[in-house]
């Protein structure tokens, strides 16, 4: 069992809901992002997902574009992202990280090239956001060699015969996409998205989490109530975006917002 | 020679494959929400593109409303200027709307309307693709947002107030690069989030499956007459067939016709902005690498790392890093040729087209007429070019002036 499936196994055996935090690597500059994702840690966050920087983002809102500029800036690369992994790893193996990015960079890097590096860095699942299954076949077999979990997406236009191949091609957990719309997007409908989340649970044997729209305790809360876990990204990249200019107070506002929304999900659950 | 690559059940023209594939390229790179969407779209085409009522009203809206069929002129002038093979002209330049992106656009209204979805969007580049969305919205009573880099949207300001002036709305794209690819990009989110009443006119023969296919079948209808007007006028096949290549619609739509005919070779012309070697241009079939954006596997304009690099032409048409992924394989197989052409070449015809013959070229199609007068002089005179004038350049006045140095308006 890898680590990711371990971790949320032990979340679930203690009653509670994961949380998984989405930074971009290198933003806002390359120096913090591992001493970051220590205070991610430190404030109760489960697992780690790391995006990765493109030029060409397309499903971000933008915020999350806007991370992705300056993490290229400073010439943050798909190999320079393994290194911070490889970099936190030298005091965490214990804390699932998972890559959130987009397919060119790992075709440019090749799918087994790819697996070795992501592997030997200590990462533990990918999320290829313009990646559906059925393109994916070659990549999930590299990324099996290197017991690397894909983690593939689910939509509120996903079909019940599409969330079916979805949930089978998906390993450690399946993340729905709770709105139609890029991340970032306000305007959460949570009574929709939990009906929906009921649905899909009962159709895959897989934990299930829920991102996009995820900004605060109060709309972690009632949606990790039917979930197994929530991911909350643009909500912490915005504070990236403000306080560039102090990593001191970023790191300082970044732990408040997610130590919040780990008392609202523990107090939720207790 | 080329039919030895192929499978058994297969032939030139019986791609993309089930999933959308050409050969390795093509496919659908999306993100899950659009999939959907995309399912929807393949199974309306499909059920319409035999469909004689949806043929009719296609037909007839190109011949009465677009004024097809383009006339095919033999260029007298520029022949004797090249001095060899006769050039001859598709005027995709005389469409209504100055350019071959109307074909397109008129096919994917209708079908907007046949799926019911009251809005449609664009990017552009040139501002093309964008005024003939516009217009075919205003044709059809739909909402239009059209898409545009903020760099295009000063370079092509006239198409911007013209599109105002149809009543779309035009949003500037301020990230990334601020050029088309960036446009595409917001495009896509837009459609992400406004999926159930948006239908997402892609202008070119790029994106995920089925665009490549749908804008390769409906800007057809150019090499489809220019076949049967050549067969007419002349009598026969003619030698090469050369279009410009930003994504590749114009191109592809004159090809696909001529795809069995062996015996016409294929060319298309790619942007080499101030010359390959510079790395400043836009000819991903000539120096790129494969990879995938904007939903397709095809050739692309990247670093080692993967990120997409910027791209660099006179001609805003062609200023994209990704070329549809049909040319990928027309590429691979050796069916089709791929050259690129510079800024400074492609003035040149633009100028020699105004003045030998009295038309003027958009920038874009210049770039395939820099490569014509070059290409004819090495073919004997009783041989035939065909050269796709994909637009006009009205457009393009305002950077020609500012490269003269002279003020207008
Ligand atoms: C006149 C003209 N030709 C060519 C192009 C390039 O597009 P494509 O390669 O899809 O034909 C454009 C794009 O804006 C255009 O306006």
């Amino acid at each position: 069992m890898g680590r990711l499936t371990s971790t949320i196994n032990a979340v679930q055996a203690s009653a509670q809901k994961s949380l998984v935090a989405y930074i971009v690597a290198g933003d806002p500059h390359p120096d913090q992002t591992v001493d970051l994702m220590h205070a991610l840690v430190a404030e109760g966050v489960d697992i780690i997902e790391l995006g990765v920087p493109f030029t060409d983002p397309e499903a971000e809102g933008p915020v999350i574009q806007l991370a992705h500029e300056r993490a290229l800036v400073h010439q943050v690369t798909l190999t320079t992202v393994l290194a911070m992994v490889s970099a936190f790893r030298l005091e965490d193996a214990k804390t699932p990280v998972v890559l959130m990015g987009y397919l060119n960079p790992i075709e440019a890097m090749g799918y087994d090239v790819f697996a070795e590096q992501a592997s030997l860095s200590g990462v533990d699942g990918l999320i290829t956001v313009n990646l559906p299954p059925e393109e994916a076949g070659p990549l999930a077999i590299a990324l099996q060699d290197k017991k690397i979990d894909p983690i593939y997406l689910l939509a509120p236009t996903t079909t019940d015969a599409r969330a079916a191949a979805v949930c089978r091609a998906s390993r450690g957990f399946v993340y729905y996409v709770s709105l139609k719309g890029t991340t970032g997007s306000g305007g959460l409908d949570i009574d929709a998205v939990c009906e929906r989340v009921a649905h899909l649970k009962a159709q895959t044997t897989l934990p299930l989490f829920v991102g996009f729209g995820i900004k605060d305790g109060a709309t972690a809360a009632p949606i990790a109530a039917v979930a197994d876990g929530v991911v909350v990204g643009s909500a912490i990249v915005t504070l990236m975006g403000e306080n560039q200019a102090s990593p001191e107070a970023l790191k300082l506002e970044v732990s408040e917002l997610v130590r919040d929304i780990r008392t609202a999900l523990n107090a939720s659950n207790a | 020679m080329v039919s030895k690559q192929l499978g058994t059940n297969e032939t030139l023209t019986s791609f993309p494959d089930q999933s959308g594939h050409f050969g390795p390229y093509g496919g659908r790179f999306v993100s899950e929400t659009l999939m959907a969407a995309l399912d929807e779209l393949t199974l309306a085409y499909d059920g319409l593109k035999t469909d004689p009522e949806f043929l009719a009203e296609l037909g007839s809206d190109l011949e009465h409303y677009v004024g097809r069929a383009s006339p095919l002129y033999l260029a007298q002038r520029l022949t004797d200027h090249a001095g060899g093979a006769k050039i001859w002209l598709k005027r995709e330049d005389l469409n209504h709307t100055g350019a071959h992106k109307i074909n397109n656009c008129i096919g994917q209204a209708l079908l907007a309307r046949h799926m019911g979805k009251p809005r449609i969007i664009a990017e552009t580049g040139a501002g093309q693709h964008g005024v003939a969305s516009a217009t075919v919205a205003a044709r059809f009573g739909l909402k239009c947002t059209v898409y545009m880099g903020s760099e295009d949207i000063q370079r092509q300001s006239l198409n911007v107030y013209r599109m105002k002036l149809l009543g779309a709305e035009v949003v500037p794209v301020t990230s990334g690069s601020r050029t088309l690819k960036d446009a595409l990009n917001e495009a896509m989110r837009d459609w992400v989030t406004n999926v159930d009443d948006t239908h997402y006119i892609i202008g070119t023969v790029a994106g995920p499956h089925p665009y490549p296919m749908i804008v390769r079948d409906l800007q057809s209808v150019i090499g489809r007459e220019a076949r049967a007007q050549f067969a007419r006028q002349h009598g026969g096949l003619p030698d090469a067939v050369m279009a410009c290549v930003g994504g590749g619609s114009n191109a592809m739509g004159i090809f696909y016709p001529f795809l069995e005919d062996e015996s016409v070779r294929l060319i298309g012309v790619e942007a080499a902005g101030d010359g390959i070697m510079t790395g400043r241009h836009a000819a991903p079939l000539t120096d790129g690498i494969v990879g995938v954006l904007h939903g397709n596997r095809t050739y692309l304009m990247q670093d080692r790392a993967g990120l997409i690099s910027e791209t660099h032409s006179v001609s805003a048409g062609l200023d994209y890093p990704g070329v549809g992924p049909e040319h990928a394989w027309l590429k691979d197989i050796e069916r089709a040729e791929y050259v690129a052409v510079t800024d400074e070449e492609a003035l040149g015809a633009f100028r020699q087209l105004n003045l030998l013959e009295g038309i003027l070229p958009a920038l874009e199609s210049s770039h395939a007429l820099a490569h014509a007068v070059e290409f004819a002089a090495t073919l004997r005179k009783d041989q035939n070019i065909i050269v796709n004038l994909s637009g006009r350049g009205d457009k393009d006045i305002p950077t020609m002036a500012k490269i003269d140095g002279i003020s207008i308006g």
